[in-house]
C-alpha cells in the first residue's frame, strides 16, 4: 500500500493546468485533422464529388414519341393513342414488392389479374424498368396516391400513351397489335441499331401492320434532362429535346368494305382478300373470327389469352395469309388458261363426259352423275366439269401445271406487307422429292396428277394467293405485289412516302386466251354455278365457285348433313368485276361452308354490290341450300 | 442609482450571471445554426426557436446556481439517473429496436441524457471529496462510477450517448491527474480488448463500423448515409453552393439533414469557408471553456468546467467526423446546431454551469 500523499494546492493547480493545456493541444490537433479532411474532400477531391452530386441530381429521361396513327383509305382511324395514368413500380427500388403492392391496394384498386400481369412482366423485364401494376387510373385514384406517395419509394404515377383500336376486332388481322417489348423485339431493335431510339419505349408492334411498319410508326425519341430527388422522382426539367412523332400509315384498305365483309360472314369462319387488280392495293383483308387487339396492349390477361388460344375457331390465326387450303374448282380457270397458253387445248375442243375418268382402272368421279355430255372449255368452267380437268391434267403433266401456276404466284409468298405469310404447297415432282423421306413416297405417280387438275390433292394455297392469281387474270397478266399501305405520312411536314404499286411481273399471256377465260367466268355468274348468287346484279361480274374437301369419303357420295360440321367441305369463290374493266378482284373461303355456290358466292355478291354500287346489305349473306351441287 | 426595480436594474440583474464572451460565441453559433436550419428544414425553425428559448432559460438558471450548491446535487442526480437507467433496462419502451425511453405515464423521458451532466458532476464531486488523498483506490472507484451507467447505456443500445458519457467521465479522471502510466496501460489494454469489445457490440453497431471502412460495398443500404453526406461535403467545394442551393440537401439525398447530418447541409452550401468558420467558433468556445476551467478556484469547479468544455469538443468531433466519413455513424448531434430540444437543453445546462463557475471564480479566495 502506498502511503497517503499530502498534496500541495499550488502543485495541483499547475498539474491541472498542464493537463488542460494538453487537452487543448489535442483539441487543436483533432480540429486540424478535421480541416485536413475537409480540405481533401472539398478542394482536392472536389471535382469528383461535384460530378457525383450532378449524377445524383440529373437524369436523362427519354421522352417517348407519339406512335403514328393507322388510317384507312378514307381517313377512318383504325389505331390511335390516348393518354392515361398508370401506377408503376421500379422493382429495383422496392425492397419488398409484395408488401408494397399490398399497401398500394389499400389506396388503389388492384385486382388479382393486375398482380398476375405484373408478375409476368417482372419475369420478362430487367430490374430497372418501371412496370405498370395498374393502368388507366381514375382521377380519384391518382389524387389518393399523390397524397400518400411519400410512403412508396420506387412507385410513381406516369402519364403514358396507350394504343387503342377503336373498331376492336374489325380488321384485327391486318392491323395487328402492339404489346410490351420482349427479348425477340429487343433483338429486332438491336439489329436495326435502334437501341437509343427505343430507350423508354416499352411497346412494340407484334403482328400485322403494327409489326411490319414498327420503325415508321415509332418516331424519334426525345430526351429531357431532369433533376431528380433521392427517390428518383422528377423535380424539374432542365433541358428538353422534343420527340418527333411517328409517321402515319394511310392504308389501301377500305374499312367500310371490310365491315361489309365481316358482317357478311356473320358467325362463319373463313377468309376474304379483295385486291385492286390495277395496283395490288388490298381493299379488304378478312380472317374470321377476329380478336380484340385492345386486349394485348397492356399485356393480355391470362384468362383472355386462354380463351383465344384454346378456341376451336382459332381466332389468332390469320387465315387469309396463313391458312393453306386446296382451291377446289376455283383452280379450273387457271388450269384452262395454262392449257391455252401451252397449246394443250383450244377453246372449241370438246370431250365427252360420262361422269367419270378411268385412269388405269381407277375411276375419278364427276360431281354430276351421268356426266355433262359434250363439254368444251366454256362449259367446263361455267358448269365446273371435273372430267374435263381430269383429262386435261393428265395431258399436261404435273410439271407443266406447276410451272404455269408458279408464274401466277401459287405456292409462293405474295410479299404483302405483313410478316409471317405462308407459302402454301404447289405440288411438283421436285416438291415431292423434297417433302418426303422414303424413296417410294418421293416418287410422283401419274395418278396423283389427275386430282391436281380440279384443285384437290396436294394443292394448298392461301386465300391471298388465290386473290392475287384472280387479280392477275383480271388485269390481263400484269401482276402487282399486294400491299396494305398506300402511303406513309410525316405528320409534321405533311410529306408523303407513297408505296408505289410494284409490278411483280408481266405474264406473257395471249390476250385472246385471257379473254376466253374471262368470258367463261362471266358465264359462271350469268348461267352457271354462280348464277343464283348473282341473279339481278346491275354489273357484269366474273366468278368461279369451288369446294375444297376436308374429309375424303371412300366411295360414298358426300352428303353435307351426314358429316360433322367441322368435317364439311370448305366453300370457295373467286371473282372480279366489272368484267370489262375490273376494279376489284377477290377470293373468299368459308370454312366448312359446303359448296362454294352455297355460302361463299353470296358473300362475294354482297362485297361487289357494296364496292361497285355502294349498296349496304341488310343481313349476313345467305347460305343458299337450294343450289345445285354441280360444283 | 435609480430604483432597484427600474427596468435597467432588472435587466442588469437578469443578465448579471451571464458571461458575455461565452454568450457572444454561443450566440454566433446559434445564428449560424438557424441559418443552416432555415435551409435544411425551414418549417422546423419555429419549433427550434421555442427549444432555444427553453434552453436559454435553463442556462440562465444554471448560471445562477453557485458551484457549491451544484455539488450537493451530484450524488442524488447520479443515483437517480442510475436507477432510472436500470428502470429503462427493465421496463423501457422499445423504439426502432432500442430500449431508450421510460414512460412515466404523463411523459416519456430518456434517462441517458441526464447522465451527460450527472456523470461529470458526480466524478468531480467525488474527486473534490477525496482531494486530499487521491490514491489508486479512488481512481478504481471512480472508474466503477463511470462504468456502470456507460454499460447500461451501451446495452440499450445507444452507442452515441454511451461514448459521450464515457468521454465526460474520462475527462474528469484525466484532468484529476490520473498518472500517465495508468493512462498508457489503459490505452494498451483498451486496444488489446478491442476484439472482446467487438464481440459485445450489437450487429447494427458492427455494421456501422464495417460500413465506415467500405461504404461502397452497400451503396443503397447501410453505406447510403455516409456516401451521400460525403458527396455533399465534397461537392460543396471551397465557397459552397450557396444558401438554399444544396442539391444533395434539397433533393433529399441527405438523410436526417436537420438533425445528425445537418453538418452535411452546412458543408454543401457554405463550403470549406463555412466549415472553417464553424471550426473557429468551436475552437473559441472550447478555448473560453478551458480558460474558465484553468481559473476555477476549486477542484470540483475545475474538473466540471474542463469536462463540460471537452464534451462540447467531443460532440463536435464525433459529429463532423461521422458526416465527413472518417468516424462511424453514431447518434451524436452537432452541438448547438442540430435540431432537437433535448440535446440543446443539455448543452445549455453545460454552458450555464460554465458561466456559474466563471462568476464564482473569486468567491472562495475571498
Amino acid at each position: 500500500m502506498h502511503p497517503a500523499e499530502f498534496r500541495n494546492p499550488e502543485q495541483d493547480l499547475q498539474r491541472f493546468q498542464r493537463r488542460l493545456a494538453i487537452a487543448g493541444g489535442l483539441v487543436l490537433f483533432a480540429f486540424a485533422l478535421l480541416f485536413a479532411r475537409f480540405f481533401w474532400l472539398q478542394v482536392v477531391q472536389h471535382e469528383y464529388f461535384r460530378t457525383r452530386a450532378e449524377d445524383n441530381r440529373i437524369s436523362l429521361v427519354p421522352v417517348v414519341p407519339n406512335r403514328g396513327l393507322i388510317v384507312d383509305r378514307a381517313g377512318m382511324v383504325l389505331a390511335r393513342n390516348y393518354s392515361a395514368y398508370t401506377l408503376e413500380i421500379t422493382p429495383g427500388k422496392v425492397a419488398d414488392l409484395e408488401a408494397a403492392i399490398n399497401e398500394l391496394a389499400k389506396i388503389v384498386d388492384i385486382q388479382p389479374k393486375d398482380r398476375k400481369r405484373f408478375r409476368r412482366l417482372l419475369e420478362e423485364s430487367k430490374n430497372f424498368e418501371s412496370l405498370p401494376i395498374r393502368t388507366r387510373l381514375t382521377d380519384q385514384e391518382v389524387a389518393r396516391f399523390i397524397a400518400q406517395r411519400f410512403r412508396f419509394p420506387g412507385v410513381d404515377i406516369k402519364a403514358r400513351l396507350f394504343r387503342q383500336y377503336p373498331y376492336g376486332d374489325l380488321a384485327s388481322h391486318a392491323i395487328g397489335y402492339i404489346g410490351r417489348v420482349n427479348d425477340r423485339d429487343l433483338e429486332a431493335i438491336e439489329k436495326r441499331d435502334a437501341e437509343d431510339n427505343y430507350r423508354g419505349t416499352d411497346h412494340f408492334g407484334k403482328t400485322g401492320l403494327e409489326q411490319k411498319y414498327e420503325f415508321d410508326l415509332h418516331g424519334q425519341t426525345g430526351f429531357e434532362q431532369v433533376e431528380v430527388d433521392s427517390g428518383g422522382r422528377a423535380v424539374r426539367v432542365l433541358a428538353r429535346t422534343a420527340p418527333v412523332p411517328g409517321d402515319n400509315l394511310v392504308l389501301t384498305l377500305d374499312m367500310k368494305l371490310q365491315q361489309v365483309v365481316e358482317k357478311a360472314f356473320g358467325a362463319r369462319r373463313g377468309a376474304l382478300v379483295a385486291i385492286d387488280p390495277s395496283t395490288g392495293g388490298v381493299l379488304a383483308l378478312v380472317s374470321m373470327p377476329g380478336y380484340d387487339p385492345n386486349l394485348f396492349v397492356d399485356g393480355i390477361a391470362s384468362q383472355d389469352w386462354d380463351v383465344l388460344n384454346t378456341s376451336e375457331d382459332k381466332p389468332m390465326v390469320n387465315r387469309a395469309l396463313n391458312g393453306a387450303y386446296p382451291p377446289g374448282s376455283t383452280f379450273k380457270p387457271f388450269m384452262a388458261l395454262g392449257a391455252l397458253e401451252l397449246g394443250k387445248r383450244t377453246p372449241q375442243q370438246t370431250i365427252s363426259d360420262p361422269g367419270f375418268f378411268n385412269f388405269g382402272g381407277h375411276l375419278f368421279r364427276d360431281d354430276k352423275k351421268g356426266g355433262h355430255g359434250l363439254v368444251d372449255m366454256y362449259k367446263s368452267i361455267v358448269h365446273s366439269c371435273d372430267t374435263y380437268y381430269y383429262v386435261l391434267a393428265n395431258d399436261m403433266g404435273i410439271d407443266n401445271i406447276s410451272n404455269f401456276m408458279r408464274q401466277l404466284g401459287f405456292g409462293q409468298r405474295t410479299g404483302i406487307d405483313i410478316e409471317g405469310e405462308s407459302e402454301g404447297v404447289l405440288p411438283s415432282q421436285e416438291w415431292k422429292r423434297k417433302r418426303f423421306r422414303k424413296p417410294e413416297q418421293q416418287k410422283w405417280y401419274a395418278g396423283e396428277t389427275i386430282s391436281i387438275g380440279i384443285g384437290q390433292g396436294y394443292n394448298a394455297y392461301t386465300p391471298i394467293q388465290l386473290a392475287q392469281a384472280t387479280a392477275a387474270v383480271a388485269n390481263d397478266g400484269v401482276m402487282y405485289r399486294p400491299h396494305l399501305v398506300r402511303h406513309i405520312e410525316n405528320i409534321r411536314t405533311g410529306e408523303r412516302r407513297v408505296i408505289e404499286p410494284q409490278p411483280l411481273r408481266v405474264l406473257p399471256l395471249k390476250p385472246a386466251n385471257v379473254e376466253v377465260i374471262k368470258q367463261a367466268m362471266v358465264g359462271v355468274n350469268k348461267e352457271g354455278t354462280g348464277a343464283r348468287a348473282f341473279a339481278g346484279a346491275e354489273y357484269v361480274s366474273a366468278g368461279k365457285t369451288g369446294t375444297a374437301q376436308v374429309y375424303s369419303l371412300k366411295g360414298e357420295k358426300y352428303v353435307a348433313g351426314k358429316v360433322k360440321e367441322r368435317l364439311r367441305d370448305h366453300a370457295l369463290f373467286i371473282a372480279f368485276a366489272p368484267a370489262d374493266r375490273p376494279k376489284i378482284a377477290l377470293a373468299v373461303l368459308v370454312e366448312n361452308g359446303g359448296f362454294g355456290a352455297q355460302s361463299a358466292a353470296p358473300i362475294a355478291r354482297q362485297v361487289l354490290d357494296y364496292y361497285l354500287l355502294g349498296k349496304l346489305p341488310k343481313e349476313p349473306a345467305p347460305a343458299d341450300d337450294e343450289v345445285d351441287e354441280d360444283d | 442609482m435609480t430604483s432597484v426595480f427600474s427596468p435597467r436594474e432588472l435587466w442588469r440583474r437578469l443578465v448579471a450571471p451571464i458571461d458575455p464572451a461565452l454568450m457572444l460565441i454561443v450566440g454566433l453559433l446559434l445564428g449560424y445554426a438557424l441559418l443552416v436550419l432555415a435551409s435544411a428544414s425551414s418549417d422546423r425553425l419555429n419549433t427550434q426557436l421555442i427549444n432555444l428559448g427553453v434552453a436559454l432559460v435553463v442556462m440562465r438558471i444554471a448560471a445562477q446556481i453557485p458551484p457549491q450548491r451544484l455539488m450537493h446535487l451530484a450524488l442524488p442526480l447520479y443515483i437517480g439517473g442510475l436507477l432510472l437507467l436500470v428502470a429503462v433496462a427493465l421496463f423501457g419502451d422499445v423504439t426502432k429496436g432500442a430500449r431508450r425511453w421510460l414512460n412515466l405515464g404523463f411523459m416519456r423521458i430518456q434517462p441517458s441524457e441526464i447522465m451527460k451532466i450527472a456523470m461529470p458532476l458526480m466524478l468531480a464531486w467525488y474527486f473534490q471529496k477525496h482531494e486530499a488523498l487521491l490514491r489508486w483506490k479512488e481512481y478504481v472507484f471512480a472508474a466503477l462510477i463511470l462504468a456502470a451507467p456507460v454499460a447500461l447505456i451501451a446495452r440499450q443500445p445507444d452507442l452515441g450517448t454511451a461514448i459521450l458519457v464515457l468521454a465526460a467521465g474520462f475527462y474528469v479522471i484525466f484532468l484529476a491527474g490520473l498518472s500517465w502510466k495508468v493512462l498508457a496501460t489503459l490505452l494498451l489494454g483498451g486496444l488489446a480488448s478491442l476484439p472482446v469489445l467487438w464481440s459485445l457490440l450489437h450487429d447494427y453497431q458492427r455494421n456501422r463500423i464495417l460500413t465506415l471502412l467500405d461504404p461502397e460495398a452497400d451503396p443503397l443500404g447501410k453505406g447510403f448515409h455516409i456516401i451521400q453526406s460525403t458527396i455533399a461535403v465534397g461537392s460543396g467545394g471551397i465557397l459552397g453552393k450557396g444558401w438554399g442551393n444544396g442539391t444533395q440537401t434539397h433533393l433529399e439525398f441527405i438523410p436526417e439533414r436537420h438533425t445528425d447530418f445537418i453538418f452535411a447541409v452546412l458543408s454543401e452550401e457554405f463550403g470549406l469557408i463555412g466549415n472553417t468558420f464553424l471550426l473557429a467558433l468551436y475552437a473559441l468556445l472550447i478555448g473560453r471553456g478551458l480558460m474558465i476551467a484553468g481559473n476555477a478556484p476549486t477542484l470540483f469547479s475545475r474538473l466540471m468546467a474542463g469536462s463540460i468544455t471537452l464534451i462540447f469538443f467531443t460532440y463536435a468531433l464525433v459529429n463532423m467526423g461521422m458526416v465527413s466519413g472518417v468516424l462511424p455513424v453514431v447518434g451524436v448531434p452537432l452541438p448547438f446546431v442540430s435540431y432537437g430540444g433535448t440535446a440543446l437543453v443539455t448543452l445549455f445546462l453545460g454552458v450555464g454551469i460554465l458561466m456559474s463557475i466563471h462568476k464564482n471564480r473569486m468567491l472562495v479566495q475571498k
